[in-house]
């Protein structure tokens, strides 16, 4: 199929291109950014008049839930979620059940989304078998079978010799090790930011010093080992002060952030709304703002959706018992909108920038590279509720939020993957 | 935010928590239960203000004064009172805690008083109604997790009004594990809200919550400096599974440092009363002689409080839809 994509603005920030520029597509690949190559004759045009041109979002953790908790979501409809929300590239962490520590499972999992032909997956081996924090995982044969890097996802490692031997082991083969900072013991218990807010309504707490003991930790462990760790989910602002000191000093770390601690902090679990507990939890207005901050200088190199469906079984619970996580993957273009960020910044954040963190070639739209690219609207307003989303997670705490920029068509490897029915005015 | 305990006109349609509770409505609370304390001395100690009305006592945690006290509180309004201690292991092995509301709505009830030991369960349940267009039934937190403890915060305030009058012109010191404490909470909001200039904490570091000066507390480690002049001592309970390991070494050692005995208290003011939520553990956290002496008032908290949750029930149930 060849496409023809016109009219369109164009913004690509891995080539610094925020421009007026048709987009030519063949073979699954970009032919030709605004310039047509030459004898491209179209089979289909596009017509993108007042619409952006981006490429398609990587997003550095999306749970599918498969396998094992298909009844909080299935791949099916989490993937469709996926497209609705501009993602064409998704890692997706190990905490399945079984978790995703043997070759067979990762394989599984891989064949089930080629034969969906919508986004790329990467799964994420997990570190240790079972993520108990003993045994090492297998970690070449994970590697073989598509895993791109590997993670504890929220388990923790309670014994760091385990930690060391397993950076040690990574960094022999060049892998990437994946992990959330956070102290097991200090964290033990807790469901919101250790402040007067969970003072005031009870709630155990999960103190800033969890993340910052957490991450000496890890930064002791890569300067010994030289293993390269990309650090997910950072919540504090002093957790950003020791990452930007880290990577001044020259260690192999990257970072990401939540979409939702870009903007919410813990006054947003209000009366005990369900909704915002999250892990880790929202901290405080300095700790919000120190995250911004940390997005404008390059200390955090992405924005993640932490897509995490929960159905309403485990959310509509007390607040201390209910299930973790929000539903992301459709909001995840509109909260790196939000952000108040340059626009290219912003979709850089969830482009380019998430892809150089897996090395990976997407996120950008070079003559070509894999044609993988949304196509949204950056004006358009949309409210968030159950019927807006396709993902079965409809629980998020930007419930009734209205929100800005809508994804209008998404391109996975060059065909139309998704197009959003608009409501047509009659003449 | 919608503050799910007040209705369209700002009126209280659940007792969920003292926090945020105007003023007003809290001295209508408490001028309410003063018309029902002479009801005890009565021969029949009836009214007729909740005939007809079925209230739910729904326990998930262990409670002896507490439910009695509302027990007896509904027995006095004329309700009819169903009384359900719900095992909270049962009940995570099947219902869920909205199927249970569900349930019992279907009986008709008109009032929960819920005891829960998550913080903020009571807001579910009562979001859970509003949501569901069962907004004529109320709800009573009867403790909740760490979180609150209104009635005990309200039968305190009505305490501490019998015996001082004023509150304006008062020092309260809270004594002992704050950090656990539901009840401390509860007081802290209700004596802020009505005026007392100085409320205290006293306690070790690692019973004290983080967060306590902003909610206008005076915070001392030193037991002796943070009793010096107080008109009202509220001891707290010190749960048996706090008494060892890290949280504090020993019952013994805990009683030495912060334990209320006939010295520490001749700090105090000399008319100083000392109030307890009970059940006391003797010799932990306060001595027996305190206990029994002059001062305490810890039984009259008690009767008080039947007063205190008739109030609450009754302004309550006057509440149209």
């Amino acid at each position: 199929m060849k496409l023809h994509i016109t009219n369109g603005h164009l913004i690509d920030p891995a080539n610094g291109i925020d421009a007026p520029h048709d987009l030519y597509i063949s073979e699954g690949k970009i032919a030709g950014v605004d310039a047509a190559p030459s004898g491209f004759s179209a089979e289909r045009t596009i017509d993108a008049t007042g619409l952006t041109v981006i490429p398609g979002l990587v997003d550095l953790s999306a749970r599918l839930r498969e396998p094992g908790y298909e009844y909080k979501a299935t791949l099916e409809s989490e993937m469709q979620a996926a497209l609705q929300g501009g993602v064409t590239s998704l890692v997706c962490p190990p905490d399945t059940d079984p978790v995703l520590d043997e070759p067979g499972l990762v394989e599984m999992l891989k064949y089930r989304a080629e034969k969906l032909n919508q986004a790329h997956v990467y799964p994420l081996g997990a570190l240790t078998v079972g993520l108990k924090g003993r045994a090492l995982t297998e970690m070449a044969e994970l590697t073989e079978a598509g895993c791109i890097g590997f993670s504890q996802a929220d388990a923790p490692i309670f014994d760091t010799i385990v930690l060391l031997r397993a950076m040690q082991y990574a960094q022999t083969f060049g892998f990437t090790v994946w992990l959330r900072p956070q102290d097991p013991h200090l964290a033990l218990g807790g469901i919101a930011h250790s402040g007067p807010m969970a003072s005031r309504l009870g709630l155990p707490g999960v103190p800033v010093m969890a993340e910052t003991i957490a991450l000496h930790t890890i930064f002791e462990l890569v300067r010994h080992t030289g293993a390269r760790v990309h650090l997910c989910r950072i919540s504090s602002a002093a957790g950003l002060d020791l990452i930007r000191t880290a990577k001044k000093e020259g260690l192999p770390v990257t970072c990401d952030v939540g979409a939702h601690h870009v903007h919410l902090t813990d006054m947003d679990i209000g009366f005990f709304d369900a909704n915002a507990r999250l892990v880790p939890p929202l901290r405080a207005q300095r700790d919000r703002d120190a995250i911004c901050q940390a997005l404008a200088d390059g200390t955090i190199d992405a924005i993640c959706s932490d897509h995490t469906p929960v159905d309403d079984d485990e959310k509509l619970m007390p607040f201390g018992e209910a299930s973790p996580g929000a539903t992301g993957l459709e909001l995840l273009l509109s909260l790196a909108l939000k952000w108040a960020g340059p626009l290219t910044q912003a979709i850089a954040k969830v482009t380019s920038d998430p892809a150089r963190v897996l090395g990976l070639q997407c996120g950008r739209l070079d003559v070509g590279r894999v044609a993988d690219l949304c196509i949204i609207d950056t004006n358009a307003r949309w409210t968030v509720n159950a019927a807006a989303l396709a993902s079965q997670g409809k629980h998020t705490p930007f419930l009734g939020y209205e929100l800005s920029g809508q994804v209008r068509t998404t391109i996975v490897a060059g065909h139309v993957a998704y197009t959003r029915a608009m409501a047509r005015l009659t003449p | 935010m919608h503050n799910p305990q007040l209705n369209a006109n700002g009126e209280l349609q659940h007792l969920l928590t003292i926090e945020g509770l105007p003023k007003a409505v809290i001295i209508n609370i408490l001028d309410t239960a003063s018309s029902f304390v002479s009801l005890s001395d009565r021969e029949v100690k009836k009214v007729p203000l909740m005939r007809g009305k079925s209230v739910f006592n729904l326990f998930f945690e262990n409670s002896t004064r507490t439910r009695t006290t509302f027990e007896i509180a509904c027995k006095r309004l004329s309700a009819d009172v169903i009384n359900l201690n719900i095992n909270a292991s049962s009940a995570s092995k099947g219902e869920s805690l909205l199927d249970t509301i569900d349930n019992l709505s279907a009986m008709h009830a008109d009032m929960f008083v819920v005891r829960h030991g998550q913080s903020g369960a009571p807001y579910l349940i009562a979001k859970h109604l509003i949501d569901t267009k069962q907004s004529h039934v109320h709800v009573v937190n009867a403790g909740d997790g760490r979180h609150a403890h209104p009635t005990q915060g309200l039968l305190d305030m009505y305490t501490i009004r019998h015996y001082k009058k004023d509150f304006s012109n008062l020092t309260v010191a809270i004594v002992g594990d704050i950090l656990h404490s539901r009840v401390a909470r509860s007081d802290i909001h209700a004596l802020t809200t009505l005026g007392v200039p100085e409320v205290r904490a006293i306690a070790p570091r690692t019973l004290l919550p983080g967060g306590l000066e902003q909610m206008g507390v005076r915070v001392f480690t030193d037991m002796n400096a943070g009793l010096k002049d107080v008109d009202v001592i509220i001891m707290l309970r010190l749960q048996n599974e706090r008494m060892s390991g890290a949280l504090l070494p020993s019952a013994q050692e805990f009683f030495k440092s912060y334990g209320l005995t006939p010295e520490r208290l001749a700090l105090a003011k000399p008319d100083a009363i000392v109030m307890h939520p009970g059940p006391m553990n003797r010799g932990v956290e306060i001595d027996s002689a305190v206990a029994d002496g002059g001062q305490a008032v810890i039984l009259p908290q008690v009767t008080f409080g039947i007063a205190v949750r008739m109030a609450v029930m009754s302004i309550l149930a006057s509440k149209p839809a």
